[in-house]
């Protein structure tokens, strides 16, 4: 049967390759290529080796806004996991109207994140306006007031694999530890949570990657303001290609960095969180 | 017992509380979209009255000065059209390097699996001098680009359901003399039913909602997405108009809230699915 297909090539390989090698391999070869050089279209590129790597770790911006990005990621994790595992805990529980609360919390998250940016940056303005101040005057406005939006676009998408998680626990698990003895915390901290580590595993990755590749919402909440100090990582490589000139090798060197980054951390924190999940 | 049912009223009643304000921002851009645009930065969380109401004039202007309908028209095309190519070609190209073992294949599968991690920035700059040289700025082009860049998770996920269909059944088709392509459309195909809608809303929700891909690799003179639009009416020199931006953010999210509504099961199935394997 094998070798029948294998003579279909053409048809079901080739345009999915051909599109995959302009969309993805050959702008991620010249990418990492171009990140060695100088240049402001391919055709004048030259090699200047690690140049634009020192240029990029000296630029005090990079670096702030890598602080800031570390920042912002962890919170977020934090926030959105803590209410999200709360919240699918309660709608488990037999209450009146949990599909239709379902329904709501999810909703946000399939609003795409320009949009999100600019209904937030009204309700945050008309909030601080009142005490004379707004959302582009101060950095941290902008973390907390993207803290909240991702918050309220994230929960509902991390509810519902936590829901997922919460359902395929075997009852007769939580009855044996109900019989022997165990109160409603020790239930949660010593059987419901250990039982979760795959689902926990899914939401803490995707949060934090989600945290570190923002840009949308950053775009369109703050755009960087007060003066770029609200730049997460993503729109700091965005505006070193598109807003200085000469400095596309160093937005590409960036870019490899940024890359190297997101993969290291998902890689590390699912070795964290995969060591504690437990044989079921 | 009694106590247990009070404490489930009591949970109702606050979740209730906490959808409400859950769904609050929405609403109050809703009533500022019926609102002059110079009362909607003084008084945003005042319902429209006499004095500040205007009807559906921003409709009107982000319809007719930003062409918003002709931004919603290629939002559609460009999603739809990148979608079905999408599933038809990954699933296609999923089985093939599932059935057929080689060097090659096994390269593509984990070449799928690499580019799920890497983040967008990291290509983009070369991606739009890409699509640039190649002339794939249109509609139609950033189809071929959605392909290319949505490949990955697709194939990736199709691979996954390809390898729990038994292999017999496709053998007995070929057998009874069914070509390859035949046994694909006719037996494989419709096995894999569920996974075509999961992985369809997750590149839906994807492609609908994306913003830097076509705002970089489109010739935005001519072709606008929403997302496109959007940030264009805010990021243009001179005066923001606040009225036209909220009837186009109104504009955006019903056919969001409708579409959701309308496939809540699958979207939810989807996403849990799509979270497990990814």
């Amino acid at each position: 049967m094998e070798k029948a297909i294998k003579r279909y090539f053409p048809i079901f390989l080739l345009p999915t390759l051909m599109a995959f090698a302009i969309g993805f391999i050959v702008p991620f070869i010249m990418g990492v290529w171009l990140s060695f050089c100088e240049f402001t279209t391919v055709t004048d590129a030259t090699f200047v080796g690690l140049n634009n790597y020192i240029k990029a770790f000296q630029d005090p911006m990079f670096v702030h806004a890598f602080w800031y990005t570390a920042l912002f990621a962890v919170v977020s994790l934090v926030v959105i996991n803590v209410i999200a595992f709360a919240i699918a805990l309660a709608l488990t529980q037999k209450l009146r109207g949990t599909n239709l609360f379902r329904t709501v919390f999810f909703m946000p998250n399939l609003i795409g994140g320009i949009v999100l940016g600019y209904i937030w940056q009204l309700i945050f303005n008309g909030l601080l306006a009142p005490m004379a101040t707004a959302l582009n005057l101060n950095e941290w406005y902008g973390f907390w007031g993207l803290i909240i939006l991702v918050a309220w676009q994230q929960i509902g998408y991390m509810m519902i694999i936590y829901i997922a998680g919460l359902q395929s626990i075997p009852g007769d698990v939580m009855e044996a530890a109900a019989i022997d003895g165990a109160n409603g915390p020790k239930r949660l901290f010593r059987v419901t949570i250990p039982m979760m580590m795959p689902s926990i595993t899914i939401c803490t990755f995707l949060s934090l990657v989600n945290g570190f590749k923002l840009f949308d919402q950053n775009l369109s909440l703050t755009a960087g303001e007060p003066s770029k100090l609200s730049e997460l990582l993503a729109l700091n490589i965005f505006n070193t290609f598109y807003g200085r000139v000469g400095w596309e090798g160093v937005g590409q060197a960036k870019a490899v960095l940024f890359f190297i980054l997101v993969v290291a951390i998902g890689m590390v924190q699912l070795r964290i969180t995969r060591s504690k999940e437990v044989q079921q | 017992m009694l106590r247990k049912k009070r404490l489930g009223m009591a949970g109702t009643g606050l979740f209730t509380f906490i959808s409400i304000f859950y769904i609050l921002p929405i609403v109050i851009v809703l009533f500022n979209s019926f609102k002059k645009k110079s009362y909607i930065n003084l008084e945003p969380f005042k319902l429209p009255n006499e004095t500040t109401m205007t009807g559906l004039d921003n409709y009107a202007t982000a319809i007719n000065q930003y062409d918003f309908l002709e931004a919603v028209g290629w939002t559609v095309f460009i999603t739809i059209g990148s979608v079905l190519v999408i599933l038809i070609c990954t699933s296609m190209c999923a089985w093939y390097i599932t059935r057929v073992k080689n060097r090659l294949t096994k390269g593509i599968y984990i070449l799928c699996i690499f580019s799920m991690v890497v983040p967008f920035q990291m290509v983009m700059f070369t991606l739009s001098l890409v699509t640039d040289r190649l002339g794939l700025g249109t509609p139609w082009g950033l189809i071929i680009i959605y392909l290319g860049f949505g490949a990955g998770l697709a194939v990736f996920m199709f691979s996954g359901f390809v390898k729990a269909i038994p292999i017999e059944i496709e053998e007995a088709a070929m057998i009874d003399g069914c070509s390859p392509i035949r046994t694909f459309f006719s037996v494989v195909l419709p096995i894999m039913k569920p996974t075509y809608i999961s992985v369809g809303i997750l590149e839906t929700m994807w492609i609908w909602n994306d913003f830097l891909l076509p705002y970089l690799t489109l010739d935005i003179k001519k072709y606008k997405t929403i997302s496109i639009v959007i940030q264009y009416m805010k990021g243009s020199y001179g005066r923001v108009d606040m009225g036209a931006i909220m009837a186009a953010l109104i504009m955006a999210v019903i056919p969001v809230v409708v579409f959701y509504l309308a496939c809540q099961k699958h979207i939810i199935k989807g996403v849990a699915a799509g979270a497990v394997k990814g």
